[in-house]
């Protein structure tokens, strides 16, 4: 068990949690959480948004029963942190777009930060249905950042700028983005990180099997990160 | 090791009686990363079909009250890749080795089981009560005189100890029951999953492509535990039982019901290494009751 730091309301339906915990996570990895025994049955498998040795920042949104009751947790609380699972994204150099949507926005802060540090150029995009949140964090991390409220965050990004674009959101941003890089005579590679539905998390169960060209990959093992035209075909 | 859970099933020597649920260990090798999964009495493989399969589209888990529904349909390798790939591991450790093969007709059946006849593990669990393939497993589970010609013919060519794993959805569990003793099944499992439906009601469709799926954890676990409890009493071959055992206490309970053994699955979701804690529990129950083995309280109920 590890105990919140805090756990700060960031709008209506997200939140950003502080845990204490040692950890060596690297960008685009997950946990498992859990904050109750038996009930729910699942733990929830939360992206992490920052990381250092000692603390680990997840940035949720309450979409069910699991997530709500992270919510209600307080400063000294106890939660249980499974992991750090998947593969996370690369560690590539160059010039490369982050682009995420609603709570996909969650591991590219990490992400950005730790290819700063490492010498790329970092552009950020982030797509809101509504409510923004950390867009000024985010800023911080990056070189240009760039915020889309109620529209197509993938009309904001000519892929043929970049030599790289790791991306996190909606289905159908990841596959818009995916099939936009293809069409550029560059094909730029699209990093996608999958948010299928998981049971187990450590890559028992397949129940978040994603369907690519090298065959069934498990989301929470293989992944989350996979290359965007394996995935959308 | 403690001496009140060894537990014998068909002359094989479980150090305890908590093995992992098929479908919900993989191979072990998963798990092994968390403890050493010789500390566990059993495990049984993943489900496996002669060929290999990509399992079902869409959705594959949804979480009920206190339980999930899957809709995995069975994608795994293939007998031939479990055999290259993932037999030797399992066969490394001290462990009872169980080998779970489904089927979508008795053919299927019979040529998986010629594959794994020359190899070395403990049991076969043959699978007739997958609810997750559509013309599969389930059809063989529901109804005792078809379910009759699967493991007749299973257990004519089968060289290994052989366990049927039983539906919770048959027409007459009892009756299915005691048609596997008589067509010479050397154990049972029971239950599987129970069929259920969940409905998304924005998209005004079921939640799962295949519509129904498998209900699983503590929501089935008085159902499971009386099924267990009822078809203990009306056969005489050995009970692994399983069906949302998620604590000590739970396992103590099936024991108490008339299991031999147990099947721990859903749990191991909620954290990898529930099965070891159970286990932990169950010796600590035997030894503050003054239980010298588990035989003094199994089937008391």
């Amino acid at each position: 068990m590890s105990v919140i730091e805090y756990n700060k309301k960031l709008s209506s339906d997200m939140y950003l949690m502080k845990v204490k915990e040692k950890n060596n996570s690297k960008m685009g990895q997950f946990y498992m959480l859990r904050a109750w025994d038996t009930y729910p049955v699942l733990s929830r498998p939360i992206s992490i948004y920052d990381a250092d040795s000692e603390s680990v920042t997840f940035l949720y949104k309450t979409v069910g029963k699991g997530t709500e009751y992270f919510a209600t947790l307080k400063e000294g609380d106890k939660i249980t942190l499974e992991g750090p699972h998947g593969n996370g994204f690369p560690q590539l150099k160059g010039k490369i777009a982050l682009v995420g949507g609603g709570v996909g926005i969650a591991p590219l802060y990490l992400t950005a930060k730790k290819l700063k540090e490492s010498g790329s150029k970092v552009d950020v995009y982030l797509g809101f249905s509504g409510e923004t949140v950390l867009t000024d964090e985010y800023e911080k991390v990056c070189d240009n950042l760039k915020v889309n409220v109620g529209g197509f965050v993938t009309d904001d990004i000519n892929p043929e700028d970049y030599d790289a674009i790791f991306t996190c959101g909606p289905d159908i941003m990841m596959r818009i983005l995916t099939e936009k890089a293809a069409k550029d005579a560059r094909e730029v590679p699209v990093y996608v990180s999958m948010e299928n539905r998981m049971a187990c998390g450590y890559g028992v169960c397949l129940c978040c099997s994603v369907d690519t060209e090298n065959g069934n990959m498990r989301a929470c093992k293989e992944g989350p990160v996979f290359i965007g035209k394996e995935v959308y075909r | 090791m403690s001496e009140a859970l060894k537990t014998e099933m068909c002359g094989v020597e479980f150090k305890n009686p908590v093995a992992l649920a098929s479908g919900t260990c993989g191979f072990g090798e998963e798990l092994n990363e968390y403890f050493d999964i010789s500390l566990l009495g059993g495990i049984c493989s993943k489900g496996l079909t002669l060929n290999p399969r990509k399992g079902n589209t869409g959705i594959r888990i949804w979480e009920t009250p206190s339980g999930i529904m899957n809709s995995v349909g069975l994608e795994n390798p293939g007998v031939k890749a479990y055999i290259e790939d993932h037999l030797d591991f399992v066969n490394s450790k001290d462990i009872v080795n169980i080998v779970n093969l489904g089927g979508h007709c008795i053919d299927d059946y019979l040529q998986g089981i010629e594959l794994l006849n020359p190899c070395r593990f403990d049991f076969l669990e043959l699978n007739i009560s997958c609810p997750n393939v559509k013309s599969g497993g389930m059809n063989f589970g529901v109804k005792t005189e078809v379910a009759r010609e699967v493991v007749r013919e299973a257990r004519k060519i089968c060289k290994h100890k052989m366990i049927v794993k039983l539906s919770p959805n048959a027409e007459d569990i009892t009756s299915l029951a005691r048609m596997c003793e008589e067509e010479g099944a050397d154990a049972l499992t029971l239950v599987n999953t129970f069929l259920g439906l969940a409905i998304d009601i924005n998209r005004k469709k079921a939640v799962f492509d295949n519509g129904y799926a498998g209900l699983s954890g503590p929501a089935i676990k008085p159902i499971a535990l009386r099924m267990v409890n009822q078809v203990s009493k009306s056969v005489k071959i050995p009970v692994m039982g399983v069906g949302g055992i998620t604590s000590w206490q739970d396992a103590i309970e099936f024991i108490m019901a008339g299991a031999t053994t147990l099947q721990v699955g859903t749990a191991s979701f909620m954290a990898p290494s529930k099965s070891v804690s159970i286990i932990e529990g169950m010796e600590k129950y035997c030894k503050e009751n003054g239980i010298s083995n588990l035989s003094e309280i199994r089937g008391i109920i």
